[in-house]
C-alpha cells in the first residue's frame, strides 16, 4: 500500500517539452536509401515475394474472392498485431494477448446470455474487463519492475485456466451458448463481423477495421507526442523519464491498448461464430508477436512501425492460406509455414542491413 | 465480537444500493429473445439415489482442456456417480505419461474403482498392473477397443475412433458423395487421425485431409474456405467436432461452394443445424453414455459382482447417426448438454 503511494508522484509528472528540432548533425541521405532504412521496407518486399510466389504456384489465389479470404485471415491476426507491435516498440511483451481475446468473447457472451440482457451490455462489460486486464498487466510490470515476459506469462496461465473454469462454472459446458437470437446481435454483427460487396467479391468488415486501425496507429506513432513517448520508453526507460516522459502512463496505456485489441477481435469471434469455445486462443499470442517482429519491430523495443506489422500479418495470412490454395501435402503444412516465415525474415534482415550499411 | 459485527452491519447498505441500481440499469437493457430465460423453460428431471455405501471412483482420461466431447463424457460419469452414491474423482491429461501418473495417483488414493481411456495403451500397461496388485478393478472407456482385454481390464465401454470413421465413410457412400475433405483441428492427434483414416478406409470416392488451427476459429473458417476454392470438386466437408462443423457451414457459404457438411460428435447448436438442414448428419458415439456406463459398471461390480460382456466382448456405444429422421428425439437432450 504505502510503497505504491510513495512511488506515485515521482512518475506521474507532466511531460516537459523535449527537444524537437533537427540539429543538422546528420546529413540528409538520398531518398531510396532513406526509404530502405524504414522498418517496414524489408517486410514489404518479403510480403510481395510471398504474394508473387503464390500467384504463380497457386492459381486459385488469382481470384478476387480468394484474396478477400486471405485478407480476412490476415486482418484477424493484424488487428491484434498492431497494439502488440506498439507495446513492443514501447519495450514490453504481452503473452496473454491470445487467451485475452477469448476471455473477452466469453465475458460478453456469458453476461448477455446468463442474465438475458441485450448483447450490447455484454459487449460493454467485456470492453471494461479487457481494459482492466491490460491495466493490471501494465500496472504489475511498472510497479514491480519484473520483466513483462514473466508477468504476462502469469496472466496468460491465469486467463487460460479462468476461461475454462468460469465457463464451466457458469454454463456447465466448456463452450458458451448460442446468442444469435438475442436482442442487439444483428447490430453488433454488422459492426464486428459483417461483410460487404466490392465488385462481386464479399469482403469481411474486419479488413476495413484493420486498415483503419493501422492508419490511426501510424498517425499516433509518427505525428503525436504520445507516439514519441512510445519510442522513448522502449528505447531507454530511464532517460525517457529523465526528459519528462510519463513512463508509467505510457506503458500502462499500451497494455490497455492490447486489451482493446483483444476485445475487438474477441467480439469478432463471438459475432462471427455465435458461440465461443473456452479452450481457444492458446498459441495465438506468438502469432501476433511474430507478425510484429516480421513487420520490423525489434524484440528489444524502441524501434518499429505500425505499417510493418500490417505487412507481417498479411504475410502470415498469405502463407497460411497460400499453402492450402496451392494444394500441397497438408502433413507438411507447419514445416512449410516455418520455412516461408524464416525466408521472409531473412529477406527483411538483409534489406535493412543493406540499407543502413552505407 | 462487538467490534467485528459493527462495520459489517454498516457495510451492506450502500453495497445493496449499488447492486440494486446495477440490476435496475441492467434490467433496462434486457433481451426479449433467447438467453438463459429461454433455456430455463426446459426443466431438468431429477433421478433417484442408491443407498449403497459411499465408494470412490477415479475417471482418468486423455482429455485436452476445453474439449466439448470430454465434457459430455464427464457429465455422464457425474450423473452415474450422483445416482450410485459414488464420489467421482476426475482427472485428465492428453500426454500419455502424465495420464499414467494420474492413474498411479488414483491407486495411491486407494479408490474403489478406476475408469480409464486407452489412447496410448502401452503407456498404461504398468499402472494397470499396479491397480490389479492393489486389488482395484479397472474398466476402459472410449478408446482402446482392441487393447482392453490384453491389458486385463474388467470391461470396456465405447467405440474405436476408426470404427466410427468407417461407419461415417459407409454412410457417405449412400449420400452419393464423390470427393470429401476431412478437417483435422489438431495436427498429430492420434484419435482425430484415426477418425479420418477410418473414413478413408470405407469411403469409395476420394478423400483428402485438411489441417486447421483449432485454437483460432477465424483461421479454421478461412482455411476451409481456401480449400473449397482450391478444389471446387469437393462435395462434402467432414469435420471432427461439432463447433468446427458450424464454422464449416459458414466457409461453404463464403466459398460459394455447394458442399454439404457432415461431422463427428454433437452439441446443441449442431442439433439445431441438423434440424434445419444446414448439416447433413452427425455420427455420435454417445460420449455421455460412455462416462455413465463406466462409473455405473464399477458400482455394479462392487455391489453385485456384475460385469458387462463377460470380460470377452466390449460394450459398443456407437456409432449412432443423428440426421433429419431422428434429430427431434435427440434435440431435447442435447439442449441440456447430455447428448
Amino acid at each position: 500500500m504505502s510503497m505504491s503511494q510513495q512511488a506515485q508522484p515521482a512518475v506521474d509528472r507532466p511531460p516537459a517539452s523535449g527537444p524537437k528540432r533537427t540539429d543538422g548533425r546528420t546529413a540528409r541521405r538520398p531518398l531510396p536509401l532513406r526509404l530502405l532504412a524504414r522498418p517496414e521496407v524489408g517486410v514489404f518486399l518479403g510480403a510481395l515475394a510471398v504474394l508473387v510466389f503464390f500467384l504463380i504456384t497457386a492459381p486459385p489465389v488469382r481470384d478476387g474472392s480468394s484474396m478477400a479470404n486471405i485478407l480476412y485471415q490476415s486482418s484477424t491476426i493484424g488487428i491484434m498485431a498492431l497494439p502488440v507491435a506498439l507495446l513492443m516498440i514501447g519495450g514490453e511483451f504481452d503473452l496473454s494477448s491470445g487467451v485475452a481475446v477469448i476471455s473477452s468473447a466469453l465475458t460478453a457472451s456469458m453476461i448477455s446470455y446468463q442474465l438475458t440482457l441485450n448483447v450490447w451490455t455484454g459487449v460493454i462489460v467485456a470492453l471494461v474487463a479487457s481494459l482492466a486486464i491490460g491495466a493490471f498487466n501494465g500496472w504489475m510490470v511498472v510497479k514491480t519492475g519484473l520483466p513483462s515476459f514473466l508477468v504476462t506469462l502469469g496472466t496468460f496461465l491465469i486467463l487460460q485456466g479462468a476461461n475454462l473454469a468460469v465457463t464451466k462454472l457458469v454454463t456447465s459446458n466448456v463452450a458458451t451458448d448460442d446468442i444469435s437470437d438475442m436482442d442487439g446481435f444483428g447490430q453488433a454483427k454488422k459492426i464486428f463481423a459483417s461483410s460487404f460487396d466490392v465488385g462481386g467479391v464479399q469482403v469481411k468488415i474486419t479488413v476495413v477495421w484493420w486498415l483503419v486501425f493501422a492508419a490511426l496507429a501510424t498517425w499516433v506513432l509518427l505525428r503525436t507526442k504520445y507516439g514519441n513517448w512510445i519510442f522513448a520508453v522502449g528505447g531507454n526507460k530511464d532517460s525517457a523519464r529523465a526528459v519528462g516522459v510519463p513512463v508509467t502512463f505510457t506503458k500502462i496505456s499500451l497494455f490497455m491498448l492490447v486489451g482493446f485489441g483483444a476485445w475487438f477481435v474477441g467480439m469478432h469471434n463471438l459475432f462471427a461464430f455465435n458461440t465461443v469455445q473456452s479452450g481457444e486462443g492458446v498459441g495465438q499470442e506468438l502469432i501476433y508477436i511474430a507478425a510484429a517482429v516480421i513487420g520490423g519491430c525489434l524484440l528489444t523495443g524502441g524501434y518499429g512501425s505500425a505499417i510493418g506489422p500490417v505487412f507481417g500479418a498479411f504475410m502470415f495470412g498469405m502463407v497460411q492460406q497460400g499453402i492450402v490454395y496451392a494444394g500441397w501435402n497438408p502433413d507438411w503444412f507447419k514445416a512449410f509455414l516455418g520455412v516461408m516465415l524464416l525466408g521472409a525474415v531473412l529477406i527483411n534482415l538483409w534489406v535493412s542491413r543493406a540499407a543502413t550499411r552505407r | 465480537m462487538d467490534r467485528s459485527s459493527r462495520p459489517r452491519s454498516r457495510g451492506p447498505a450502500p453495497l445493496v444500493a449499488v447492486a440494486a441500481a446495477a440490476v435496475l440499469t441492467l434490467a433496462g437493457c434486457s433481451s426479449s429473445h433467447g438467453g438463459k430465460k429461454a433455456e430455463e423453460e426446459a426443466a431438468n428431471a431429477a433421478a433417484g439415489k442408491a443407498d449403497t455405501p459411499r465408494m470412490t471412483v477415479a475417471l482418468v482420461t486423455h482429455q485436452a482442456p476445453g474439449d466439448t466431447f470430454w465434457d459430455t463424457v464427464r457429465k455422464g460419469a457425474e450423473a452415474a456417480a450422483a445416482k450410485d452414491n459414488v464420489k467421482l474423482v476426475y482427472s485428465a491429461d492428453p500426454n500419455a505419461g502424465n495420464q499414467a501418473n494420474l492413474v498411479q495417483n488414483a491407486i495411491d488414493q486407494k479408490v474403489d474403482g478406476i475408469a480409464i481411456t486407452l489412447a496410448k495403451p502401452d503407456a498404461m500397461k504398468g499402472v494397470i498392473a499396479g491397480a490389479e496388485r492393489a486389488g482395484i478393478p479397472v474398466v476402459g472407456l472410449n478408446s482402446g477397443v482392441s487393447d482392453w482385454k490384453k491389458l486385463g481390464l474388467l470391461e470396456f465401454f465405447g467405440q474405436d475412433e476408426s470404427v466410427a470413421g468407417e461407419a461415417l465413410g459407409d454412410k457417405l457412400n449412400t449420400t452419393g458423395a464423390k470427393k470429401i475433405i476431412c478437417v483435422i483441428q489438431e495436427q498429430g492427434n492420434v484419435g482425430l487421425t484415426q477418425r479420418c483414416d477410418g473414413v478413408k478406409k470405407t469411403f469409395k470416392g476420394t478423400a483428402e485431409t485438411l489441417y486447421v488451427n483449432g485454437t483460432d476459429m477465424p483461421s479454421v473458417g478461412s482455411t476451409i474456405t481456401a480449400k473449397l476454392k482450391q478444389d471446387s470438386s469437393v462435395d462434402t466437408v467432414v469435420t471432427l467436432g461439432a463447433p468446427f462443423a458450424m464454422t464449416a457451414v459458414q466457409s461453404v457459404g463464403d466459398a460459394g461452394s455447394k458442399a454439404k457438411v457432415a461431422t463427428f460428435d454433437l452439441n446443441k447448436e449442431l442439433v439445431k443445424a441438423v434440424q434445419n438442414g444446414t448439416i447433413e448428419f452427425a455420427v455420435d458415439q454417445q460420449p455421455w453414455l460412455q462416462g455413465y456406463l463406466a462409473v455405473d459398471a464399477l458400482w455394479l461390480y462392487k455391489n453385485n459382482g456384475n460385469y458387462s460382456g463377460g470380460g470377452e466382448q466390449p460394450v459398443l456405444t456407437g456409432p449412432a447417426f443423428v440426421d433429419k429422421s431422428n434429430v427431434d428425439k435427440v434435440a431435447e437432450f442435447a439442449a441440456k448438454g447430455t447428448r
